[in-house]
């Protein structure tokens, strides 16, 4: 009975997230994917039902797949998504770039030094990430902060455009995303064995041999978990290029607010959002399919 | 100074004024912060030695050898090694290789790249590294296991890629930082053995670090005994064991029956020591200055003393009389807990020389029992 009750219990914990996973992920994508092989009308809800009943009687499906091929056929699309995959691949890079030496430096200093670090690069969470887009704003307007001290110093006699400009939507997601490629290297490179380093330079090896044979290849698993958690929303990110972008910079996360919002067009918008999903997961999904291989 | 009659002079190149050492630590300090953790030392090594210094932890052992491989530098003092100082060699341009305590096996490398690793960084030709590599798998019998990663192989297979890697650059120098300490018993002495014969073979110099009086006793040529800092003395085996220069040395190097007195008279090279709760002095051959009043400890190995039921009829020999207290079996020999007086408790090892008689080998428990010992056989400590 007892065993029973707990075999039961089991059961119910291991279920939990597949239970989650159903109702807030797998029923909504449903939703997204029906909607998107459905035709725009003029009702409430703005689409055609899937389901529905000829002059027969017969219940008939429809699947429209119009609104796939528009997205390929305008070249609009293509190129957004072509543009926002080039902002999240390059923003992702930076970040590593900037972040791999953060995360260093902190796993090597002392552990108190270690905590105040850490602290400061959680602290930007403690302010709404609108606020801190706005922010930015401020300090990169025509007339912002930064200009103010360009032309105060002498360095420019006009300001320098910056706000609405892809620089300006670079600066916004490294800015927002780099917190997201620290600490998983951090959490990474805190298992990394101090001694490894000592080995391999006791074997021979220089600095610069030893971070690429020994550092490099150890901390692998931190630099993709990073740089999934940074590509992944800069890819559909929509404040960031909305505000700091304006009508600029073409991101796919923009475009879909539009064909969602002003155009009301949600079968469009719901075939936009497909496609980043499998432009998203198929990487991913290869990823670990040749990770587990090489582990095997 | 004892020198055993099949030990040539080459054997014990310290001895030799005419030989040069190969590692000079010369007034060597490291101090952390305010903590002195290796208190100004010198020491020479010489070539081909199999030299091990030994200590409790805390005691400055790791920190030097550090030193040596150049993780750490000395706050003062300098390592002189083959001629070159090391003041500024990093690491990685020293002619030394470290077995480390863990080992230190690199975790996404199969075992043939962990021991190619530091030939691939000295540029060797690839054909070279090959012949090498293999050569020295075949020698710590790992060959079948080239492919495997570390995390594939046990303990001690782990300890002998290790071993292959840092000697597979054929270093100068090999350190060793508690080498057998991971290993169970009977692999470790099957691997004392082997690092032994290999350094027998090759004609490295090792320095092993070691809180294992046993390891340092039965793998080196000399030893140095550590403490806060500094070498309390620096000998070989024999010497360390058989004469040990301080109470420090006598109770960390095996275990030793600690008598404190003062210095009663003398007779020739024979003192008698006064100890108190004891009804006659002892006596004990000496080679140190002793004054009259001197305070000064006597110590005897326990299995230098001898254990009766009936009391001795030598005259010579101290004799001390006590109750058996427990007695620790261990089949080849047993040794004995004897309470002489309420604060005095003496331990004997003796050897079972037959099986035991009506349950018994020499005496029983609460047994009252007369232990002796040659005054040759205790030694005289002034610190």
């Amino acid at each position: 009975m007892v065993e029973r009750l707990q075999a039961s219990w089991k059961l119910l914990v291991v279920l939990v997230p597949y239970i989650w996973l159903l109702i807030f992920f797998l029923a909504p994508f449903f939703m997204v994917l029906k909607i998107s092989l459905a035709e725009l009308r003029i009702a409430s809800p703005p689409f055609t039902p899937m389901f529905g009943t000829d002059e027969a009687g017969a219940t008939i499906i429809r699947l429209l797949f119009d609104n796939f091929r528009y997205l390929w056929e305008d070249s609009l699309y293509l190129n957004t998504y072509l543009n926002s995959l080039k902002i999240s691949t390059s923003s992702t890079i930076l970040c590593l770039l900037i972040g791999y030496p953060i995360a260093y430096a902190i796993v090597r200093s002392t552990p108190t030094v270690r905590n105040i670090l850490l602290l400061l690069i959680i602290l930007p969470f403690w302010t709404s990430f609108l606020l801190r887009v706005y922010a930015w704003m401020g300090l990169l307007a025509d007339q912002g902060t930064i200009n103010d001290l360009l032309i105060w110093l002498g360095i420019v006699d006009s300001p320098v455009r910056m706000l609405y400009t892809e620089f300006a939507v670079y600066v916004g997601i490294v800015y927002t995303y780099l917190p997201f490629m620290i600490l998983p290297l951090y959490a990474n490179m805190e298992k990394l064995d101090i001694s490894l380093l000592e080995a391999a330079s006791d074997l021979g090896a220089r600095p610069v041999t030893t971070f690429l044979t020994v550092v490099l290849p150890l901390t692998v698993p931190g630099i993709v978990a990073g740089s999934l958690l940074v590509f992944i929303p800069a890819t559909g990110e929509y404040v960031i290029p909305d505000l700091l972008g304006g009508g600029n910079v073409l991101m796919i996360g923009r475009v879909l607010y539009n064909e969602f919002n002003a155009n009301t067009d949600w079968p469009v918008a719901s075939a936009v959002a497909i496609v980043l999903l499998l432009l998203l997961v198929l990487p991913m999904m290869l990823y670990q399919h040749f990770q587990s291989k090489a582990a095997g | 100074m004892t020198t055993e009659s099949h030990h040539t002079l080459s054997h014990q190149p310290w001895l030799d004024p005419e030989e040069k050492p190969f590692i000079r630590i010369q007034g060597v300090t490291k101090q952390f912060g305010a903590f002195v953790a290796v208190d100004s030392v010198d020491l020479d090594i010489y070539k081909g030695e199999l030299f091990a210094l030994l200590g409790g932890s805390g005691c400055g052992k790791t920190t030097l050898l550090r030193m040596i491989a150049g993780f750490e530098s000395p706050t003062s003092g300098r390592i002189v090694i083959d001629g070159e100082d090391m003041q500024d060699v990093p690491p990685y341009e020293r002619p030394v290789n470290m077995m480390f305590q863990s080992y230190a096996l690199f975790p996404h490398m199969t075992v043939e790249q962990n021991v190619a690793y530091g030939l691939k960084r000295d540029g060797v030709a690839r054909e070279e590294i090959r012949t090498r590599v293999d050569a020295m798998l075949e020698m710590v019998e790992l060959a079948a296991f080239r492919k495997r990663k570390p995390h594939q192989l046990s303990g001690g297979q782990k300890q002998r890629v290790a071993l292959a890697r840092s000697l597979v650059k054929n270093p100068k120098v090999l350190l060793l930082d508690e080498p057998l300490g991971a290993l169970d018993k009977r692999l470790r002495e099957q691997t004392q053995y082997e690092l032994m014969n290999i350094q027998d073979q090759l004609g490295v110099t090792f320095i092993v670090v070691t809180h294992d009086q046993e390891e340092a006793m039965t793998l080196s040529t000399r030893i140095a005994v550590m403490d806060h800092g500094w070498f309390q003395q620096i000998g070989t085996p024999t010497e360390i064991y058989e004469f040990p220069e301080s109470r420090f040395v006598a109770d960390f190097i095996g275990s030793a029956n600690m008598f404190e007195g003062r210095v009663a008279g003398h007779d020739g090279d024979v003192a008698s020591i006064d100890v108190e709760g004891l009804p006659e002095p002892l006596k004990a051959e000496h080679t140190a200055s002793l004054r009259e009043g001197m305070q000064v400890w006597l110590a005897v190995r326990p299995e230098k003393m001898r254990i009766a039921t009936e009391p001795f009829d030598d005259s010579s020999l101290n004799s001390i009389r006590g109750s058996v207290e427990d007695i620790g079996y261990y089949g080849d020999s047993s040794t004995y807990r004897i309470r002489v007086n309420p604060g005095m408790r003496l331990e004997i090892t003796h050897p079972n020389l037959r099986r035991p008689r009506d349950g018994r080998h020499v005496a029983d428990w609460d047994e009252t029992v007369y232990i002796g010992w040659v005054p040759e056989a205790g030694v005289v400590l002034t610190r």
